[in-house]
């Protein structure tokens, strides 16, 4: 089969691999009609995320038809059209029974290098490196889903697959960034990154009934996509947004701030920018983390900041003093996908949301390199790539 | 923990040293009654560079005591050098270069001491612990353990174990070049509570241990605490098992833990593309600890 792999850093190719066998009696295999190129593939293919090879299939936001089962799958049968969840959960550990999906005690059978970098060790994704499972990706014609009784969900309508294809990452991820923040009526959020989750967190953001959404980044045509949700923007390279922020909120700061961004975050000073950057270069730290530090400035006092941009390691320079001073409470965590899918299926099958409005690009799988380069240049107005296999 | 303490000290001596020689090689010279040879400042010195090096490696490194040795070559020299020159001298600088020579002979002593406890310690039995709560009832997870065939299925470096009845069994390990073979027996047994076993004298690898089980907190399940000791012939097993597998016999019994997590909560050993043969020992080669990829040129 045909399958986009990762070949070395800044570098991806479709290329030819095996097909997908069965290795667990709960495992399903999934022929992808569907799938896409998410914001974190970029810090794969940038060699940021420890642990990738050269020849791991990339790509977790995928759906398809399913076209065989294993003997422990009992609520799936070849032929059901499914969405498939990020992260692999086994539905019952601690976590899984928790609905802390992607903290799965069991889905992860490399977590002792995980446990080397992180404490302790979450769940297995698909195509994100060893370190986190060692899974293929879906960015390729077929895809062995574990535990494909618990993740997966089917879709019994003819809702077409741009519509439900999300419900994998990023629509859940930029809910569940919204729901982190714990809104009330009468809120102000503030989102760093109009990229796809930014946009679908200020549109969640709405739905859970924010009163203001002011969207944080300095490509105007993203900007402008958020704005299609309802939303304020501010494009850093050309206001001082901690200043921005604080006129726009009568002085007090956005009660909660959605981090969207991660490790390869931008700074409009050279200086700044230089200091992380080389930093990076050295492996003194692992990140760039302007955008967290910034909305942790810029959160008002008792004010939550919800990360849900990707970090692999350690960052320098984290402002704990204003976190501590300012009793701010930090939430963060991959998306625990399989909590959410249900509710949100059928938020988008009542047409209260729509979330194919993030799509700019469509292709054909067998141009996944070019969709990589588009969106990673930014060009072309490149927001989000589906790939059809 | 102690042998590292004190390496860790002379760590700290031979900072001071070094910074003294980098510093004023002269005073130096003259104190150990040798100012008057040609070149000394210069070997001074080198030996000062040398012994910041012996600093890093004993002060930068997580395991100290295992650098003592480079201190010790170091001893060997100085005394060599100060020796010779304690020969060739009379009067005032023969005195200062004795006094050097003993103080150097002391330092050597203390070097040798602490490389010694660390070669005692490598000698003593090797133990090993680790633990992992499994979501399941006391009762089913201890019949599950009991049934030593079962152990196979999540610990790697198993091949088999029979039983052999009366509390015996015959394990098997794939060893790196000939698998290895012992028997054991079960030295104490609290049914639902703990399993403990050691190896039968004379048959095999030398190694013993105790596999508790006890309720979780709030009724989250049944927490699994096992520990393992290998005497002189078993530490050889888990040297040659670590070195199979590529990584630390904690590493290794976490690992199995974790897999015996599995097969209970989910009934099988979970298997990635990245490690198809899921428990299959040499797999796991490729586990090694996680590290960022250089950054972009």
């Amino acid at each position: 089969m045909k399958a986009t792999v990762w070949t070395g850093r800044n570098s991806v190719e479709v290329q030819d691999v095996p097909d997908p066998a069965m290795l667990n009696a709960r495992d399903a295999i999934v022929r992808v009609t569907s799938t896409a190129i998410c914001g974190s593939d970029l810090h794969l293919v940038d060699g940021y995320i420890p642990t990738v090879k050269k020849g791991d299939i990339l790509g977790h936001e995928f759906m398809g038809e399913v076209v065989e089962v294993g003997p422990g799958v009992r609520n799936l049968r070849p032929g059901d059209r499914v969405v498939v969840p990020f992260p692999i959960a086994c539905g019952a550990c601690f976590a899984c029974e928790a609905e802390l999906y992607s903290l799965c005690e069991n889905s992860n059978p490399n977590a002792g290098m995980a446990e080397k970098l992180m404490g302790h060790s979450p769940a297995g994704i698909f195509g994100y490196s060893h370190m986190l499972g060692g899974f293929p990706g879906g960015q390729a014609e077929y895809v062995r889903v574990p535990f494909a009784d618990v993740g997966p969900i089917k879709i019994e309508d003819d809702l077409p697959d741009e519509k439900v294809l999300f419900l994998s990452d990023i629509f859940p991820t930029g809910f569940m960034a919204a729901e982190m923040c714990a809104i009330r009526p009468g809120q102000t959020i503030a989102i760093w990154g109009a990229g796809p989750v930014g946009q679908l967190a200020a549109a969640s953001a709405f739905l859970l009934g924010a009163d203001r959404v002011i969207v944080i980044d300095r490509f105007p045509y993203r900007l402008k996509r958020a704005q299609r949700t309802g939303a304020e923007v501010l494009d850093y390279e050309e206001v001082n947004v901690l200043d921005a922020l604080r006129d726009m909120t009568g002085g007090r700061g956005p009660d909660a701030c959605i981090e969207a961004v991660g490790m390869e975050a931008h700074h409009p000073t050279p200086a700044m920018y230089a200091y992380d950057r080389s930093k990076q270069a050295a492996r003194l730290e692992t990140e760039r983390p302007y955008a967290l530090r910034e909305a942790i400035m810029a959160c008002r006092n008792g004010g939550v900041v919800s990360v849900v941009g990707v970090y692999g390691g350690f960052v320098d320079k984290f402002p704990m003093g204003t976190v501590m001073n300012r009793s701010l409470t930090i939430r963060a965590g991959q998306c625990h996908v399989q909590r959410y899918m249900r509710p949100l299926l059928d938020r988008i099958r009542s047409g209260e949301i729509d979330p194919s409005f993030v799509i700019s690009h469509r292709m054909p799988l067998s141009e996944a390199p070019r969709g990589f380069e588009l969106f990673k240049h930014k060009q072309d107005e490149c927001n989000k790539v589906v790939l059809t296999p | 923990m102690m042998t590292d303490r004190f390496a860790r000290a002379l760590g700290w001596t031979s900072l001071a040293l070094g910074t003294a020689q980098l510093a004023a090689p002269r005073a130096v010279t003259r104190l150990c009654g040798v100012d008057d040879a040609p070149g000394a400042a210069t070997i001074t010195r080198l030996v000062g560079g040398r012994e910041l090096l012996h600093a890093a490696l004993l002060l930068g490194g997580k395991t100290p005591a295992r650098w003592t040795w480079t201190r010790m070559a170091g001893d060997a020299m100085d005394l060599g050098l100060l020796g010779r020159a304690a020969a060739n001298r009379v009067g005032g600088r023969r005195r200062r270069a004795l006094c050097a020579l003993g103080a150097v002979a002391g330092i050597a002593a203390l070097d040798a001491a602490c490389a010694g406890g660390r070669a005692r310690r490598a000698r003593s039995p090797l133990q090993v612990r680790a633990s992992i709560t499994i979501n399941k009832p006391r009762a089913e997870v201890y019949r599950f353990w009991r049934d030593l065939e079962n152990l196979p299925t999540f610990m790697t470096h198993l091949e088999s174990v029979r039983t052999l009845g009366e509390g015996r069994s015959r394990w098997r390990a794939k060893g790196p070049v000939i698998d290895l073979e012992w028997e054991a027996e079960i030295i104490d047994e609290r049914a639902g509570d703990l399993i403990a076993w050691r190896s039968v004298p004379g048959k095999g690898v030398s190694n013993a241990g105790l596999v508790s089980f006890t309720d979780g907190p709030g009724g989250r399940g049944t927490v699994v605490d096992v520990s393992l000791e290998y005497g002189m012939r078993g530490r050889k097993l888990a040297a040659a098992v670590a070195r199979m597998v590529g990584e630390h016999p904690e590493q290794q019994v976490r690992d199995d833990l974790r897999r015996f997590k599995q097969v209970m909560e989910t009934g099988e050993v979970v298997r990635s593309e990245g490690s198809p043969e899921g428990h299959r020992a040499l797999r796991q080669l490729h586990q090694h600890p996680a590290q960022p990829i250089g950054a972009r040129a």
